[in-house]
């Protein structure tokens, strides 16, 4: 008996009137954990009673307190017949069982019914007091603490990062149950919410068992998923990456905290001596179950490895081995050492997106997997093998794929299905990754304490300037201190090509790094993981996106799973085909964030590639885009070539001047590339998916001069020329990114907006070809993005960070498609200043890198600008422009043509905030950090799932008005249980899953929504320099670590 | 391909003031849409008429929703629904209940019913206002008028602390609640020329000096009904006009002083007893319903007319009923001093208000 839950009910107001006679409410309250149900009195004739309950105390196992939601129901009583309930609030009582976190939830919560919606408010006061357990077998993980967020988390310093870890848990869908036909839908929702909340509960709790056993004590990069089977079931399955964290005591004044304070240290569960003395691996019994491959009864046809291959990697262009020097031995060494600490993981796989600086030595390139299964019926929910197994599948796949690109880890790493009808896609995708062994092991932490505490102050204030400016001394110190300036200067190293150049696993370009010149890289890098914080970037990245769709005849069963087998290996050649074309279009070399979604739906096949591009110093500049005719001598068609070939190569000098992409021009010499003079241009035919022979002929020449070549032999490849040109670039002051943070900006304002955007379109009366498709999901998409740079263009200048767009096929000829990401808007001002540091970071750099072949013009490595740093912004435009070849005269008109429009929104949000509001704000957003202000606790991980559904359908406003209302319902909720939690911030949140039906002859609709998120306190930086020092306190004090007093 | 649903949520709601207007005045959709257009937004913003479309409807949609919580505001404030800053909230409800001068000329004084809302679609054709908002703004009237029709304390108060509106409109509320009650006429063409910023301040003097609240700041509606004794006092008066001496004595008082400082002397002294018995008979008749709601019809027909037509500036008005006022405390025979003083300082300040073209 470990625990006790302790709830009190204050009050409630603005109930809903549910006795029509007296427009009152008798109101009263159930308060039930488990099987114990408690029950206020009934508080007469009032909308806003009061009734300052006792305190209801729950006795419990702390395995419930993990698994089970409280749930407080409101209901209306009524003498004669049976009490009508009002709605419920469901609360996960997670965040008080550890102690860094809440330590009370107190306040208002939105009384929620799955029919009616929000109705009215309860205020509850939660307690646990929790006993201390010193039994070992214990199937409770109370303690381990959860992010969401794919770094490591602001006020925490990762010790060792331990790896992956993943669980699946299987149960019936209410829904689908016999009982389902009698009951109403009200209690059919409830039972579902219910039962997910439950398996959240137990999800969570049983990763935590695995977390200790790995002796670590969060997990971080937590992404926790549904599955909809349908009548096969429910899955609720998460994957994370697991770390020792330490709490740093101060992450304001970090530069002050120099001492590698090993006292700091506090992992309370390491204390433990583990009974289990699998210590070194992740092993558990339920892992080794994932590798016995019980032959599943239903059909499964894995795409093969080979496609996948095919269609990944060329693209992907990554360049081949090391023939460098140094680097070679090296470079063995390092892969010896993170083997050592790799392979006794099943899957060195992390979830991570961002990484402490010198955790990431090498980057591979993208490496993904999918798999088409048949859904059956899951028989025993108990024992999942079925799905455990299938995932082990594309887990191996993956494990293998980066084995082939010299890697031995995979970062950013993520999960995901696509589920209709009784078919599913599963995928997983990630990059492949050389990492360095020494986070990676307990061992040799004490050398390396010291260089992460001096690294994080770079790291932590990415979004300040002053962070940005502070970073690059700092980071040459460590790296030097790591050993690796050598071979890996922190700029360009995690460009370096990890696989062997004469084993290259596919045909690449390869060419010496532009920054260091010592070793080689890829022409292109795609990754799945954020830009990292040392990267050396030219100018400012944009969104990209692939979008694609297949039509796919409709068929049964194994006939189905079989034809979308065949259909996936082209589906993703095309997309990378043209994230390709765009990034060139672009004038960009390097794609980030990655992430390709394919949808199944009843008859087609949709697959969408969002991504951020950037121009990586390290690598060659691309080549443009070539057009060739299939008929040369026809002379018309000639001209229309030729036309076609204008706009391409102006549409790629508009967007170098958009995107600020000024490289220096380094004179051909300086290269000093072993390598012959590069030929004209290299080719790329369409068609020719799989026979890699002619790919290699052609591949042979290199070099940066390469232009990219597009052959219109059919009208389709005309149709994809054409759709590489209209997509419209935002319109002046906008910028979209789906990575945290955007190169080239870094002086975020504190005005933020979250929002979420869901058009759901019909492809009625079209006739249904993949070129009409392909139109219409781009307009889609297109139109999508226009709307919200409209709805948000009184933020401008802004950005839109971590754009997230799903697409989902609800049925036949419709499709959806949901957005979620967060604007900022950004000093204009300052940014001109500061974005000239990454150029002027680079020529210094490239100056020193250089200093045998002294060719580089000297007064590039003087920039007058570094004396004076706080000149007025056009005269560093004009200074930054002449280095960059653009015209400064030019580029201060742009300037002076948005700004008053810019300074006249700005005079409208600067109202004076207004006298007697009760409601604390909370801000939302889907990044890792709030611009403008520090994380100074985290509170522990938002994860609801909510279902609404209505009968009225007309009435409520028709689908969009429904939908609308639910959304803000469901921000509604999560901003309560923050603002409960004493937070006043929601950090990493993430809309996981938004499926909406509608049944408009019936005037029905219903919709399921997942969300989850970190919740945090932040204080804006402004006060923080005010009050200083106050939280460290408590923590510095080396015992009391847990309790942090804020 | 038509987009069957199209939604925007923001953390923080959304509000274009713009569209709010055009929202408040009544516009539909595409009415909205096609004034946007008009604007030249599309060409500042580069945007499309699809875009505008679903941006409008997006926030007519979130306008919908708020507008339940807008019919009580203090809702608005502490619900946890939406997320809006204070500031935008302040605006969200001092532009719902913000009214059109022409709309509230017409229903000033008529009884806050549903006949009188059935007349809504004359008031709409005749002012030019959408029938849609003038029955939002009729709602509020009504909504504002049952909320602190039996409330104690001041009306003004209790308009700003249950609507959370701005002193200036909790005040223009208070005279549209005050002019409701007691149906005063407003709407006869004499009364045309009459604003409601006129009315309003006449019925803050009222307020102010003739109400139950004027003496006793702690019964119920002391601030919407007309003191009932104080009315049936004002009958004493008429001794003013009934006593031909006292009548007499009265008006050579005034002459004297008046004297050589007002231009319409001989007018003045013409027109005296006129005028005083014009006064003092509605003073007495007062206590009559009917002769509360001609009040105003009342002041124009036997004050204001008589001196317009005898070219009576403003200032010879106020030396009048000034010296008219103070003349009559230096008869002894006339004991009402208190009464004589709480009934002339407003029907004179209500005079000077009046008078004008």
């Amino acid at each position: 008996m470990p625990g006790k839950l302790k709830v009190k009910i204050v009050a409630g107001r603005h109930l809903p009137v549910m006795d029509r006679a007296s427009d009152l409410t008798d109101a009263f309250v159930e308060v039930k954990f488990g099987n114990t149900t408690f029950k206020t009195d009934v508080y007469p004739k009032s909308l806003n009673p009061q009734w300052n309950s006792e305190w209801f105390k729950f006795e419990v196992d702390d395995e419930d307190l993990q698994d089970e939601p409280l749930q407080i129901t409101v209901l209306d009583h009524d003498t004669y017949s049976a009490n009508d309930a009002i709605g419920k609030v469901y609360i996960d009582i997670d965040p008080l069982l550890y102690s860094e976190a809440a330590t009370v939830i107190s306040g208002w919560f939105p009384i929620y019914d799955t029919i009616h919606g929000i109705r009215g408010e309860i205020n509850v006061v939660v307690k646990v007091d929790l006993f201390n357990d010193l039994n070992r077998f214990r199937q409770s993980s109370c303690g381990v603490k959860f992010f969401c967020t794919t770094s490591i988390p602001k006020c925490y310093r990762a010790v060792v990062i331990h790896g992956f870890v993943e669980e699946l848990v299987v149960n019936e869908d209410p829904e689908y149950q016999w009982i389902d036909r009698i009951r109403t839908p009200r209690a059919s929702n409830e039972a579902r919410q219910r039962l997910i909340s439950l398996m959240s509960g137990e999800l969570q709790r049983k990763i935590g068992l695995k977390v200790l056993e790995m002796r670590g004590n969060a997990v971080v990069g937590y992404l926790q998923c549904f599955d909809l089977e349908g009548e096969s079931g429910l899955v609720v399955r998460a994957i994370g990456t697991v770390c020792t964290l330490d709490k740093i005591s101060n992450t304001a004044f970090l530069p002050a905290c120099n001492s590698p304070s090993k006292e700091m240290k506090e992992i309370p569960f390491n204390e433990d001596p583990n009974p289990n003395t699998h210590s070194s691996g992740p092993s558990t019994p339920l892992k080794n179950q994932t590798y016995s491959f019980s032959p599943s009864k239903s059909y499964s046809r894995q795409s093969s490895s080979s496609d996948t291959d095919l269609s990944l990697t060329p693209k992907t262009g990554m360049g081949s081995g090391s023939a460098g020097k140094e680097g070679g031995p090296f470079k063995a060494l390092l892969r010896q050492q993170t083997q050592t600490a790799l392979e006794q993981r099943e899957f060195p796989f992390f979830t991570l997106t961002a990484f402490p600086p010198g955790f990431l030595v090498h980057v591979g390139g993208v490496v993904s997997a999918r798999s088409v299964k048949l859904l059956d019926r899951i028989h025993n929910p108990d024992e999942p093998e079925t799905r455990d197994a299938w995932w082990a599948e594309i887990r191996q796949e993956i494990k293998s794929h980066a084995k082939a690109l010299g890697c031995h880890a995979v970062v950013g790493y993520s999960e995901s299905t696509s589920i209709c009808e009784e078919v599913c896609i599963l995928s997983a995708s990630g990059t492949a990754a050389v990492l360095n062994p020494r986070f990676l092991q307990d061992g040799t932490m004490e050398g390396c304490l010291e260089q992460r505490l001096s690294w994080q102050p770079g790291f932590f204030s990415i979004g300040s300037e002053k962070g940005e400016v502070d970073f690059f001394p700092q980071n040459q110190d460590s790296s030097s201190l790591l050993g690796l300036e050598e071979t890996s200067p922190p700029g360009c190293g995690f460009c370096h090509i990890p696989y062997d150049e004469l084993n290259m696993p596919f045909p690449a370009h390869l060419i010496y790094c532009y920054n260091c010149r010592k070793q080689k890289v890829p022409d292109v890098l795609f990754t799945t993981i954020d830009l990292p914080a040392e990267a050396m970037v030219i100018g400012k990245g944009c969104l990209i996106q692939a979008r694609l769709c297949r039509l796919k005849k409709k068929a049964q069963a194994e006939a189905n799973a079989t034809s979308i087998s065949n259909l996936l290996p082209f589906m993703e050649y095309e997309v990378h085909t043209q994230l390709m074309n765009k990034l060139k279009l672009k004038g960009m070399n390097a794609l980030f964030g990655l992430r390709i979604q394919i949808t199944v739906g009843e008859n087609m096949l949709m697959g969408l590639a969002s991504a951020t591009g950037v121009y990586l110093t390290a690598l060659p500049t691309p080549g443009g885009i070539q057009i060739a005719g299939k008929t040369p001598n026809d002379g018309a068609y000639e001209q229309h070539v030729s036309h076609m070939q204008k706009k391409i190569n102006d549409t790629i000098a508009k967007n170098k001047e958009l995107y600020e992409i000024n490289p220096p021009e380094i004179p051909e010499e300086i290269i000093g590339s072993p390598f012959p003079e590069p030929r004209q241009r290299s080719r790329l035919l369409r068609s020719q998916s799989e026979s890699s022979d002619e790919v290699m002929e052609l591949d042979l020449s290199h070099g940066k001069k390469d232009a990219f070549v597009l052959e219109i032999d059919d009208t389709d490849a005309m149709e994809d020329v054409h759709s590489l040109l209209t997509d419209v670039p935002p319109p002046p002051g906008f910028y979209s990114c789906n990575t945290e943070i955007m190169p080239g900006i870094n002086n975020w304002t504190s005005d933020i907006q979250m929002f979420t955007s869901v058009r759901v379109s019909r492809l009625s009366n079209i006739n249904l070809t993949n070129q009409t498709l392909n139109k219409n999901f781009n307009d889609l998409c297109e139109n999508l993005l226009k709307s919200l740079y409209f709805k948000l263009r009184s933020m401008i200048p802004c950005c839109l960070c971590h754009v997230n767009f799903t697409v989902a096929l609800p049925e036949d000829e419709v499709i959806q498609v949901t957005v979620t990401a967060v604007a900022i808007t950004f000093d204009k001002h300052q940014a001109l200043q500061t974005s000239r540091v990454p150029v002027e970071k680079t020529l210094q750099r490239a100056s020193t890198d250089n200093e045998e072949q002294l060719q580089f013009p000297l007064e590039l490595c003087s920039d007058p600008l570094v004396s004076q740093p706080f000149s007025p912004a056009k005269e560093v435009l004009e200074n930054a422009s002449s280095h960059t070849g653009v015209p400064a005269a030019q580029r201060a008109a742009s300037l002076d043509k948005a700004s008053p429009l810019a300074e006249g929104h700005l005079r409208h949000r600067s109202v004076p905030s207004c006298t007697n509001s009760t409601v604390s704000v909370v801000k939302m957003t889907p990044l890792s950090f709030i611009p403008g202000a520090k994380i100074t606790k985290y509170l522990g991980i938002i994860n609801m799932f909510f279902i609404r559904e209505t009968t009225s359908l007309r009435e409520e406003g028709g689908v969009s008005g429904f939908l609308h209302a639910f959304i803000a319902e469901v921000f509604a909720m999560v901003r309560a249980h923050v603002a409960a939690l004493g937070g006043n911030a929601v950090v990493s949140y993430i809309m996981k899953q938004c499926v909406f039906m509608e049944n408009p002859n019936k005037n029905q609709a219903q919709c399921l929504i997942n969300v989850s998120g970190d919740a945090v306190i932040v204080v804006r930086e402004s006060e923080l320099e005010m009050v200083p020092v106050q939280p460290s306190t408590a923590v510095s004090q080396p015992a009391s670590a847990g309790d942090v007093t804020t | 391909m038509t987009n069957d649903l199209d939604i925007f949520v923001g953390n923080t709601t959304l509000i274009d003031e713009e569209v709010y207007q055009l929202w408040l005045d009544g516009y539909s959709v595409s009415d909205a849409v096609s004034l946007r257009l008009r604007s030249g937004i599309l060409e500042q913003t580069g945007a499309t008429v699809d875009v505008l479309q679903s941006d409008t409807m997006d926030h007519y949609r979130t306008f919908h929703m708020l507008e339940r919580l807008l019919h009580t505001p203090s809702k608005l404030i502490h619900q946890l629904h939406f997320q809006i800053p204070p500031s935008r909230q302040a605006m969200l409800i001092e532009r719902y209940y913000a009214f059109d001068e022409a709309f509230v000329r017409e229903v000033l004084g008529k009884k806050l019913s549903k006949g009188t809302k059935k007349d809504l679609d004359d008031v709409s054709s005749k002012t030019g206002i959408t029938l849609k908002s003038c029955r939002r703004q009729f709602d509020n009237f009504k909504r504002v008028f049952k909320v602190v029709e039996e409330m104690r304390g001041s009306l003004v108060e209790n308009i700003q602390q249950h609507f959370l509106l701005s002193d200036r409109l909790a005040r223009d509320y208070a005279a549209i609640v005050f002019f409701a009650n007691s149906r005063f006429e407003t709407g006869k063409k004499k009364l045309q020329f009459l604003t409601f910023e006129d009315f309003a301040y006449c019925a803050e003097q009222m307020i102010q000096n003739w109400t139950l609240g004027a003496v006793d700041s702690n019964v119920d509606d002391m601030d919407v009904d007309l003191d009932k004794e104080f009315l049936q006092e004002l009958k004493e008066l008429k001794v003013l006009i009934a006593d031909k001496d006292l009548l007499d004595l009265h008006k050579s008082l005034v002459c004297t002083s008046l004297r050589g400082k007002i231009s319409v002397y001989n007018e003045m002294e013409a027109n005296f007893k006129n005028l005083s018995r014009a006064l003092v008979n509605m003073a007495s008749k007062l206590i009559h319903t009917k002769d509360v709601r001609d009040f105003f019809i009342d002041l124009v027909e036997k004050f204001i007319e008589p001196c317009k037509s005898d070219k009576w500036t403003l200032n010879d008005v106020r030396l009048f009923l000034t010296q008219y006022t103070t003349s009559a405390h230096t008869l002894d025979a006339f004991r009402h001093q208190a009464l004589w003083d709480r009934y002339m300082s407003t029907i004179k300040s209500c005079l000077l208000k009046m008078y004008h073209d």
